[in-house]
């Protein structure tokens, strides 16, 4: 039997090694995303691919979501008689945590596998390296590309996920709950302030930022065949959820925390 | 008497404490080729990384065109592999673009060539290694091995370099289509009048695309000769891989019981 404090320091170092390597990749994609050349068309084409192609889940997500959450809060408030809080509570919760946070994490479980299994196709066949070889950057041309349209199409996604969340609600609250359509929609706008939506696109483009990492450093470190394409994938998606629901958090604390309402 | 294109003085690497290359010489004239022999694991593939820039040795310089590559900026690097061209042992060609996007591809990013004319360059060096025009438009999955490596080939010398490196050039290939590759690098080198660095364990490949021939074993060059002086090496060790003998100095790492 070893030594568990051996044990639990190698795991500390070796997370911290971790943590080093992607911090500095992390900061090797800021620092080229600055500077040319940029590849509009890779990104346009990255845009199409996170965003347009995740439509579909994350909208769907987002309007059962909301449809379920407004049946919950109008069945816990009736215990109050206070059903009319079911458009304020659902576009709250919506705006600012669910729609950004299950946004990101469908969009993770689609992007970032997708990211890390590409990439790391890229490096076991030796395309990552005939990029260098054919004088073009590889984080330029296939790393930047992917951060930056996903930085840019999160918020957009996240403001179509929060607009059907709340219609979800809509659908229940007034078909099934025999609440008024035209005092729900007032309810929402009254409860809504401008700073849940800023956060929610914040958040979202923080997301981005973390999906599109850790799928292309995952994919761009793997090594070992098809088993580690296969490993890569899985910690990218695993890394992306803890980032999302770790940065979720602190930003939730730094905007709201200090606030009532 | 002009310095050598490619000068390797005593480049070291290992990883995690396994030492792969100690103390490696070797320089490449110019207009020479020069081909690495030996077996799996002898530090081949570690040597050529390391001249590419993909590697960084633990010790020594590798100067290509009169460049250190092992201490050289980011810009300057560029500059260096513009003059280069390099066969991957995979092809590793681009599965997201078509064929001659592939070709294509250094005179487009590398050289900012309008797309146009990157084409007419693509489809020409494509006729070159004998694959038609339609050919540009597929994709490289719906390729054999064989026409993977000619359009790996027709993108090493799309942008006509100076520096020409090959990886395993036959590796995977039937000996006939072996050939037809071995074939068109010779011809295509001449064309260019370049400068070659190839690694690769068949010798029969060695033998028709060298001018120069230097073997690799454990991290070492033991023997380096013109090609006609291989079969009289004089060198237990080559006397073995020339032959590809199981029985001789070099043993490989079996498991001995």
């Amino acid at each position: 039997m070893k030594n568990p404090l051996a044990i639990i320091g190698r795991i500390i170092l070796s997370a911290l090694a971790e943590l080093g390597k992607l911090s500095s990749f992390a900061f090797h994609v800021l620092s080229h995303s600055v500077r040319p050349p940029i590849y509009w068309r890779l990104i346009g084409q990255q845009m199409w691919l996170i965003g347009y192609n995740s439509l579909p889940v994350v909208g769907m997500t987002a309007l059962f979501t909301g449809a379920a959450l407004a049946q919950q809060i109008f069945t816990g408030g009736s215990r109050f008689n206070a059903e009319s809080v079911v458009p304020g509570v659902v576009v709250i919760a919506i705006v600012r945590e669910l729609g950004p946070v299950l946004g990101g994490l469908m969009v993770a479980g689609r992007v970032s596998s997708a990211m890390a299994a590409e990439l790391g196709t890229m490096r076991v066949t030796e395309q990552i390296d005939a990029l260098v070889t054919l004088s073009t950057d590889p984080f330029k041309y296939l790393i930047v590309p992917r951060v930056f349209a996903a930085v840019v199409t999160l918020p957009l996604l996240v403001l179509v996920a929060n607009v059907l969340g709340v219609f979800g609600g809509f659908l229940i609250g007034t078909e099934r709950l025999g609440l008024n359509a035209g005092s729900y929609i007032q309810v929402t706008i009254d409860f809504l302030q401008a700073v849940d939506v800023y956060s929610s696109m914040v958040k979202a483009g923080v997301f981005g930022f973390f999906i599109a990492l850790m799928g292309s450093y995952h994919g761009y470190y793997s090594s070992g065949g098809a088993q580690g394409v296969g490993k890569a994938t899985t910690n990218a998606v695993v890394s992306a959820f803890i980032a999302i629901l770790i940065t979720n958090l602190i930003i939730t604390v730094i905007v709201f925390g200090g606030v009532n309402g | 008497m002009t310095s050598p294109m490619i000068d390797i003085q005593n480049i070291s690497k290992s990883f995690d404490h396994k030492t792969v290359l100690s103390g490696v010489n070797l320089s490449v004239e110019k207009g020479q080729s020069l081909v690495i022999i030996g077996g799996s694991g002898s530090g081949k593939s570690v040597t050529l990384k390391c001249v590419l820039g993909l590697l960084r040795p633990d010790s020594g310089s590798i100067l290509v065109c009169g460049e250190d590559i092992t201490k050289i900026g980011i810009g300057n690097r560029k500059r260096v592999l513009k003059k280069i061209g390099m066969l991957f042992q995979g092809a590793a060609l681009f599965d997201s673009i078509p064929v001659w996007e592939n070709v294509a591809f250094g005179l487009i990013q590398g050289l900012g060539l309008k797309k146009a004319d990157a084409k007419e360059i693509a489809i020409e060096k494509l006729r070159r290694v004998g694959l038609s025009p339609d050919v540009g438009e597929l994709s490289p999955s719906e390729l054999s091995g064989g026409m993977q490596k000619r359009v790996g080939l027709a993108r090493a010398i799309a942008s006509e370099p100076e520096i020409i490196f090959f990886d395993e050039p036959t590796t995977g290939l039937d000996p006939i289509m072996a050939d037809v590759i071995n074939d068109l690098i010779v011809e295509c080198v001449q064309d260019l009048g370049a400068t070659t660095l190839t690694i690769t364990h068949d010798m029969a490949s060695a033998r028709k695309i060298a001018d120069r021939i230097a073997m690799l074993y454990h991290g070492k060059i033991i023997w380096e000769g013109d090609k006609a002086d291989i079969d009289r090496s004089g060198n237990d060790y080559v006397e073995q891989f020339i032959h590809g003998s199981a029985h001789g100095p070099i043993q490989m790492d079996l498991l001995k019981t």
